[in-house]
């Protein structure tokens, strides 16, 4: 994977293309913001760079218009008008699918360019488009181009041979290397580039050709261009004297080092593509890193174990330095598997984008809370389920800027995106301000499809709910955008199999707030170890509330019933020995965990509460895939597999076997 | 294993083992290990023929019982009981299976012209679940249809039915 630079580049790629977007959003909001210019700009060149590196020439020469239009407006030739922005935000999606080896039509590239070019010409208003003027009058200049590269040029795989060709390519030139530098043949390093060269080009190109042309290594090497003779500058500085012109190029030079320092340093956004700040590595060493992690705080606690019961108080030391390590190096590898929620929320923004085009709906998108991390194994689960919910908030939702002004609503309808971490979850909200559900729809639909008994009294919370029964769809009609197939009942299946849970709320005419819970990781969980007849096994510490006594008294008397009062509530429980038929007597003093599932408080009923776990969860295989009731297994201090209960099947299992207790008794 | 070449096409390298008095014989390229017993842990619910996880280094595998296929009595476990691991394509990848062996023997190689289809008649287990048959030293060595086998969890469990008058 890793070893296959096509398959890096497009990696790359799409970083680069998403950075762009991002910077291209944000020009929608703010237009004239140098530094969001730079970056789109920055962006595109570089895509250009790689993408002719790596022989993806089509795409090469694709990115290469939209940058040299974004050259002008980086420039200041022409302003970063919403046309422009739109069409370079369209041709991206070209870009892409060149990106990605998909045959895309030339004929759609050339209608995108088509339409860049036009958005470039109505920016620069009745001005006629400076380059473009140029273009038709090409006139033969003379200059003499003077560069040298880095000593580490070599090393880093600069090659100074096609810069050469590649200045040879755009007009006759006479090359001199210029070997002052080179020191004396005992103190030569031969990987090192001593040399110099002097290049007297002349070329119809104007000067920013030959600029491209060390566009790569432009950072670190030193270039000097100057023009000799009396050049016909080009059409927007025809009448400039020569004498201008050349000190002209010195000073685009500078501003361009600049920028370039300026930028690189703040972009926290700009993900340095280049070695040594950033390593990519494909997620499957990360998980298998994780796995061998995982077994060294399994033989860990062993070791722990072993410690104890003897009373070498070496041996303890160093089974004491071992766990303060395994703690640490867990915690490491967690952080390392940890992404900001960002790169999640950086791809609605399009999505709003595109829905606001497709509804004629106006819609803002704010987010909120965006370094939130976590787990990025999670982070891709989430990006489904995510995108339907944001279309059926922007295409359910929200209302039409007729209806709102009607209501008495600002016409753009608001989308809020929050992502905030509460102890070992992090709460992911999408609120919308649209119409809200309605609950009228939902019931008709509901009793309809005999979800429910027609006239059925259900609390407006049950109600709600429904959205999430499988086969429930709201959309009278399925549109373009919602209701492809996805309902909310798979979103909802896709955060529970994240161990998560889903929440909706929604006032009529005020909007609806959905709420997504979701735990930190997937792979190490803080568990509560505890014991059923002979077997451990695990409850997600998260959802615990609080453990209390079964007397026997209450034991007596909720036989049947299954019910405690739990100051002043009644919680219903299930008893994990009966669920799971371990067909012994029960310990005398039997403890109820309560655990919550959401709006559901249950009490689990174990003979023993064993204490704390670090459980690293291992997934259960294919065999018993069916097995509901856990959501994966551990492996114990001993050697032993625990097996981790999945609370919220666990609670639906209860209670199904209650009601059957009910009906046959 | 000298021709090996020539063999794969008409030999097949196996491990031996007990399952109730009977022998089977499984692919020697898919076993991984063969384990002492070690301890299990019953998973509440699922199919009687995979009942159980075990530790296997460090990861958490299925351990099935092919007894259960064919209808054979699980006796007590003996001194003898082993866990073979052999390593096998499911859904969802390759995946590490604990098979119950009441002994394991050895691995040997089985002549084509040792082995047999399934008879369709005479047999009272379930033909699918078994790849061919093979005759050695008098004696009837059964080579389960793995895939058959794990798709159905085992399937429905069929009489207890001894396959060769002894």
């Amino acid at each position: 994977m890793s070893a296959d630079p096509v398959e890096t580049f497009r990696q790359e790629a799409q970083d680069l293309l998403e950075q762009i977007e991002t910077g291209l959003l944000d020009l929608a909001h703010r237009p004239g913001d140098r530094t969001l210019i730079d970056a789109v700009f920055r962006g595109l060149h570089t895509l250009k760079g790689s993408g002719a590196m790596f022989g993806f020439d089509a795409l090469a020469a694709f990115t290469h218009h939209c940058e040299t239009a974004f050259d002008q407006v980086r420039k200041g030739q022409v302003p970063a008008t919403a046309e422009l922005v739109a069409a370079v935000l369209d041709a991206q999606d070209h870009m892409r699918a060149l990106a990605e080896g998909r045959e895309a039509a030339a004929a759609t590239g050339d209608a995108l360019l088509a339409r860049l070019h036009a958005a470039v010409a109505a920016a620069a208003g009745g001005d006629p488009g400076a380059e473009q003027a140029a273009e038709p009058v090409p006139t033969a200049t003379t200059w003499k181009v003077k560069f040298s590269l880095p000593a580490d040029a070599l090393v880093n795989g600069t090659r100074p041979l096609p810069l050469l060709d590649e200045l040879r390519e755009l007009g006759p030139c006479q090359v001199k290397a210029i070997t002052d530098n080179v020191p004396p043949l005992a103190a030569l390093e031969p990987t090192e580039c001593h040399l110099a060269w002097e290049v007297v080009l002349t070329t119809e190109h104007p000067k920013a050709a030959i600029e491209d042309v060390f566009i790569f290594v432009l950072d670190d090497m030193i270039l000097e261009i100057e023009a000799l003779g009396a050049p016909e500058v080009s059409a927007p500085a025809a009448s400039t004297p020569a004498a201008v012109a050349v000190s002209e190029v010195a000073a685009p030079l500078v501003s361009i080092a600049a920028e370039s320092s300026a930028s690189e340093t703040p972009a926290s956004e700009a993900r340095a593509s280049r070695g040594g700040e950033t390593v990519r590595v494909p997620a499957e060493r990360l998980d298998e890193l994780m796995d061998r992690v995982g077994e060294l705080v399994i033989a860990q606690s062993r070791l722990k174990q072993v410690a104890a019961a003897g009373a070498d108080p070496n041996l303890r030391a160093v089974s004491e330095e071992i766990e303060r390590l395994a703690a640490e190096l867990r915690d490491t590898m967690m952080v390392v598997r940890m992404v900001p929620v960002a790169q999640l929320f950086g791809r609605f923004r399009r999505l709003i984008h595109d829905l606001a085009r497709d509804t004629g709906k106006t819609i803002e998108l704010t987010t909120e809370g965006e370094t939130t991390e976590l787990d990025k194994t999670v982070i891709e689960r989430l990006a489904d389920p995510l995108v339907h919910l944001i279309r059926n908030s922007a295409d359910h939702g929200l209302e039409t800027p007729e209806e709102r002004k009607a209501a008495g609503k600002s016409p753009a309808g608001q989308v809020r995106l929050t992502a905030r971490q509460a102890g070992a979850e992090v709460i992911i909200t999408i609120t919308d301000d649209g119409r809200g559900v309605n609950r009228e729809r939902v019931r008709a639909k509901a009793e309809e499809n005999g979800l429910i008994q027609p006239g059925a009294v259900l609390s407006d919370h049950d109600l709600l709910q429904l959205i999430f029964h499988p086969g429930f769809s709201t959309a009278a009609a399925i549109t373009n955008l919602s209701g492809r197939g996805v309902g909310m009942d798979v979103v909802k299946r896709t955060i529970e199999g994240l161990r998560g849970s889903i929440e909706m709320k929604s006032e009529p005419g005020q909007g609806s707030q959905i709420d997504l819970r979701i735990p930190l990781t997937l792979a190490i969980i803080d568990g509560l170890l505890v014991r059923v007849g002979q077997a451990r096994y695990v409850i997600p510490l998260a959802a615990v509330e609080e453990c209390v006594e079964l007397s026997a008294e209450q034991d007596v008397r909720s036989t049947g019933r299954s019910l405690i009062t739990l100051r002043d509530q009644l919680v219903p429980f299930i008893r994990l020995r009966e669920l799971f038929h371990t067909g012994q007597a029960p310990d005398p003093h039997q403890k109820i965990v309560v655990v919550s599932t959401g709006q559901e408080r249950v009490g689990l009923v174990v003979d023993q509460i064993l204490g704390d776990h670090q459980t690293v969860i291992k997934s259960l295989s294919a065999f018993h895939a069916d097995v509901e009731t856990f959501s994966g297994a551990t492996i114990l201090g001993d050697g032993g597999v625990a097996l981790i209960l999945d609370i919220a099947h666990l609670v639906a299992a209860g209670q199904r076997r209650d009601a059957q207790l009910r009906a046959a008794g | 294993m000298v021709d090996d070449m020539n063999q794969s096409a008409d030999a097949l390298q196996v491990l031996t083992f007990d399952l109730h008095g009977e022998t089977f014989a499984l692919e020697a390229g898919l076993v991984r290990e063969v384990l002492d017993l070690t301890p299990e842990t019953a998973v509440p619910g699922s199919a009687p023929f995979v009942s159980a996880v075990i530790n296997f280094r460090g990861r958490v595998i299925p351990l099935a019982d092919l007894r259960l296929a064919f209808g054979l009595a699980r006796g007590a476990d003996t001194i003898d009981s082993r866990i073979v691991v052999i390593e096998y394509e499911l859904e969802g990848g390759p995946t590490l299976v604990g098979l119950r062996a009441d002994k394991v023997h050895e691995v040997t190689s089985l002549e084509a012209v040792d082995t047999e289809e399934a008879p369709r008649v005479g047999l009272r287990w379930r033909t699918d679940f078994i790849r061919c048959l093979a005759r050695r030293d008098g004696d009837l060595i059964v080579v389960p249809d793995l895939g058959q086998i794990f798709a159905t969890k085992g399937g429905a469990t069929g009489a207890v039915v001894p396959l060769h008058q002894a």
